[in-house]
C-alpha cells in the first residue's frame, strides 16, 4: 500500500491540530475554564491519527479520552468540541458529556466510554448491526493498555472473533493506566499476543510511526471489511503528559521521558518528511500557524458560548424527556 | 374481542414473535435461547420455537452478561432493537455497569445524539434453586434516572408490555417472575399495546389500597377476595411498571380509602415499598387514616430450603395481616 503525498501532508496536519488542541485545553484547565481533569493524548498522535483516518466517514468509531484529534477527523467541529470540554450549551452533548464522553452521532462517533471497560461490549453490538444489516460499515474501537486488562476485553475479543464481527481493536499501549506501569500490570509483554487466544490476527507496531499506524489499521479493515473477523492492532507509544491535569508526575523516571521525547511521533514525522523533500520550513511554519488559528477560533467559540440553563441538566434523561 | 386462556410464557413468546416479525432490527441476545431444533430454547422456554422463522435472530452468546447488556447498548446506537436475555434476575449484577452507567446514561450523556432501544428480560423470584438464583430486585433499578423498570402480573399485561417495552427508545429492564410462567390468562387474539407507567386496579375496593408489585399483585388479589368475603372492601392496584410509576392512580385510590399498604418481594428494607409510601405520605397525607403498610421480604437472602424461603418471603398471610392492621388503626 502506497500513501500519497496528500496524505503524508493530511497526518502531519492532523498531528499538529490534535497537538495544539490538547495543549490549549490543557491551558484552559489551569486557568479554571473547565471543569474537573483534562486529559490529553500528547505523545500518542500518531496512534490517534493514523488509526481514525484508516476510516471512512462513514465508519464507526470508539475513541479513547485522549485522542480528541480523533473526533476531529472524524468531522467534529473543533469549536463544538472545545465547547463540549468546557461544558457549554453549544458543545456536542450541550455539557452534560465534557472531555471523557464527546459523541457526535453526525460523523458516526459512537463516544468515548469513560468506563473504560464498555468499549469492548458496546463495540461488539455495534460491529453486530452493521454485520447483520450487511452495512458495509467497520467499527474501530480503541483503548488503553490499562483497559486491556479488563475482564470484558477477553468477552469481547472472543465474541468479535467467534462471530466475525466486523471490527478494528486498536489498544493504544501508553505505558501507562494513570500511574500503573503496564510492565508490571501484565502477565505478558505485549496486549498483542492475547490475539491469539481468539484465533484473530494480532499486530504490535510502533505507535509512533504514523505510517505504519495507519497501513495496519487499513488493512484490518479490509480485513473486517470481507467478513474475516476482527485484529487486534497493539501500537506502542507514550504518554508524554500525565494522567490528567491533576496529575504531578511523581511516579516515572525523567530519563523514562527523555527517552521518549527523542522519539516524539510529530518531530520525527516532520524529520522524515523533510529528508522525502515533502515539507520545508516554510510549509512547517505555514502547517502550525493554521492549525494555531484552527485552535483559537476553536477556543473563542467556546469561551464566547454560553453556559447552558441549570434547569437543562434534567433534559434527555429519558427520550420522551426531550425538549425540542 | 376473542380471547383465549394462555400461559405467562407463551404471551411473553408471543409478544416476541409479533415484534421480530414487525421489525428486522428487533432480535434476541442471550444465553442457551436459541430455539430452533435441539435448541435450548431458553431455560425458562420463552424463546421456544421462535427460531423456525427467526433463526437468524436468536443469538445464543457464551456466559458474558456484560457483553449481552453491552452488545445490545452498541446494537441499539447504531439502529438495531435488541431483546437481552438474562437468564436469572441475580446474574444481573454482573451487566450492573453497562446496564446504570451506559445504557441508562447515553440519550443523557450524548444529548439525545444517540438512543438506547433495549428491553433486558430477566427471571426473578424464588423457586428454591438458593441465594443466588432467587432475588426479586427493583429498587436499585428505580433509582437509575434513564431506565424503565417493568413487572408484569398476569399474561395479558406480560404480552402487551413488552411489546411496548421493545418498541420503546428507552432502556426497559423486564422482570419476569418464575412462579408466573405457567399461569394462566385470558389474552386477546388481536394486536394489543399497554403504555409503561399506567397501573392497573385489579380489584376495586373502598375499605383499603393494596398497591401490589409483581408477583404479589396476584397474592393480593386473593387476599382481597377472602377479606371480601368478610366484609372488607380491598382495592388491588398493580402499578405494572415502577418506572415509570403511574403514581396518580394509587394517590387516587388512597384519597377515598384512606388507607394503604404497600407490597413488593424485595427485601423491605430500602425496597421500592419505601419509596412508594414515601411518595403517598409526600402527596397524601392529610388523606391518611393510619400509618402506611409495608410488605416485603426479611433481610436475608432466599434460602435453598423450602421452609426458610417461605419464612423469608412474603405470602398471603403477611398481606393479610399487614390490612388487618391499617383496618384496625
Amino acid at each position: 500500500m502506497t500513501i500519497s503525498e496528500e496524505l503524508m501532508l493530511q497526518m502531519y496536519r492532523y498531528m499538529v491540530l490534535g497537538r495544539l488542541f490538547e495543549q490549549c485545553a490543557e491551558q484552559l484547565t489551569h486557568r479554571g475554564l473547565i471543569p474537573g481533569a483534562f486529559h490529553t493524548g500528547i505523545g500518542e498522535e500518531a496512534t490517534h491519527v493514523g488509526a481514525t483516518l484508516a476510516l471512512t466517514h462513514k465508519d464507526y468509531i470508539i475513541p479513547t479520552h485522549r485522542g480528541h484529534v480523533a473526533d476531529i477527523i472524524k468531522g467534529a467541529e473543533p469549536g463544538r468540541l472545545m465547547a463540549e470540554i468546557l461544558g457549554r450549551a453549544t458543545g456536542y452533548c450541550g455539557g452534560r458529556g465534557g472531555s471523557v464522553h464527546v459523541a457526535d452521532a453526525a460523523s458516526n462517533n459512537l463516544g468515548v466510554q469513560a468506563v473504560l471497560s464498555a468499549v469492548y461490549p458496546v463495540a461488539v453490538g455495534a460491529a453486530l448491526t452493521q454485520k447483520r444489516a450487511n452495512t458495509g460499515r467497520i467499527v474501530l474501537a480503541m483503548f488503553g493498555d490499562g483497559a486491556s486488562l479488563m475482564g470484558t476485553f477477553h468477552e469481547g475479543m472472543n465474541l468479535s472473533a467467534i462471530w466475525h464481527l466486523p471490527v478494528v481493536w486498536v489498544c493504544v499501549n501508553n505505558q501507562y493506566a494513570m500511574s500503573t506501569n503496564f510492565a508490571e500490570a501484565s502477565a505478558i509483554a505485549n496486549v498483542a499476543d492475547r490475539a491469539s487466544a481468539y484465533n484473530m490476527p494480532g499486530h504490535v507496531v510502533d505507535g509512533n510511526d504514523i505510517m505504519v499506524v495507519y497501513e495496519t489499521v487499513r488493512e484490518a479493515r479490509e480485513r473486517a471489511l470481507a467478513g474475516e473477523g476482527p485484529t487486534l492492532i497493539e501500537c506502542k507509544t507514550y504518554r508524554q503528559g500525565g494522567h490528567s491535569t491533576f496529575d504531578t508526575n511523581p511516579y516515572r523516571p525523567q530519563e523514562e521521558i527523555d527517552a521518549w521525547s527523542k522519539r516524539d511521533p510529530i518531530t520525527q514525522f516532520e524529520q522524515r518528511l523533510r529528508e522525502r523533500g515533502i515539507l520545508d520550513e516554510e510549509l512547517i511554519t505555514q502547517i502550525a500557524d493554521g492549525a494555531q488559528e484552527q485552535v483559537d477560533e476553536a477556543q473563542e467559540f467556546a469561551l464566547n458560548s454560553p453556559e447552558p440553563p441549570p434547569e437543562a441538566g434534567v433534559e434527555f434523561v429519558f427520550r420522551s424527556s426531550e425538549v425540542v | 374481542m376473542t380471547t383465549r386462556e394462555i400461559t405467562f410464557r407463551d404471551a411473553l413468546n408471543e409478544a416476541l414473535r409479533e415484534e421480530m416479525a414487525r421489525e428486522e432490527g428487533v432480535f434476541i441476545i442471550g444465553e442457551d435461547i436459541y430455539g430452533g431444533p435441539g435448541g435450548y430454547q431458553g431455560a425458562f422456554k420463552v424463546t421456544k420455537g421462535l427460531a423456525e422463522d427467526f433463526e437468524d435472530r436468536l443469538l445464543d452468546t457464551p456466559m458474558i452478561e456484560q457483553t449481552i447488556v453491552g452488545a445490545a447498548v452498541g446494537a441499539a446506537m447504531t439502529g438495531s432493537r435488541p431483546v437481552a436475555e438474562i437468564m436469572f434476575e441475580d446474574f444481573i449484577t454482573l451487566a450492573m455497569d453497562l446496564l446504570v452507567n451506559t445504557a441508562a446514561k447515553t440519550h443523557y450523556m450524548t444529548a439525545g445524539q444517540y438512543s438506547v432501544p433495549i428491553v433486558v428480560r430477566a427471571a426473578c423470584g424464588a423457586v428454591g434453586v438458593g441465594p443466588q438464583h432467587s432475588q426479586t430486585w427493583t429498587s436499585w433499578f428505580m433509582h437509575i434516572p434513564g431506565l424503565y423498570v417493568v413487572l408484569p402480573s398476569t399474561p395479558y399485561d406480560a404480552k402487551g408490555l413488552l411489546k411496548t417495552a421493545i418498541r420503546d427508545d428507552n432502556p426497559v429492564l423486564f422482570l419476569e417472575h418464575k412462579k408466573l410462567y405457567n399461569v394462566k390468562g385470558s389474552v386477546p387474539e388481536d394486536e394489543y399495546e399497554i403504555p409503561l407507567g399506567q397501573a392497573r386496579v385489579l380489584c376495586p375496593g373502598d375499605d383499603v389500597t393494596v398497591v401490589a408489585i409483581g408477583y404479589m399483585a396476584g397474592l393480593a388479589t386473593q387476599v382481597a377476595g377472602t377479606l371480601r368475603d368478610q366484609g372488607l372492601s380491598v382495592e388491588v392496584i398493580d402499578p405494572r411498571s415502577l418506572a415509570p410509576l403511574d403514581l396518580e392512580t394509587i394517590f387516587q385510590s388512597v384519597r377515598k380509602t384512606h388507607k394503604v399498604v404497600v407490597v413488593a418481594e424485595d427485601c423491605k428494607t430500602a425496597g421500592p415499598t419505601a419509596e412508594i409510601a414515601a411518595l403517598v405520605s409526600e402527596a397524601c397525607f392529610e388523606f391518611l387514616d393510619a400509618p402506611i403498610g409495608r410488605v416485603g421480604a426479611r433481610d436475608a437472602p432466599i434460602a435453598h430450603n423450602v421452609g426458610m424461603s417461605e419464612y423469608i418471603l412474603p405470602d398471603a398471610a403477611d398481606i393479610h395481616e399487614a390490612v388487618q392492621s391499617v383496618i384496625a388503626w
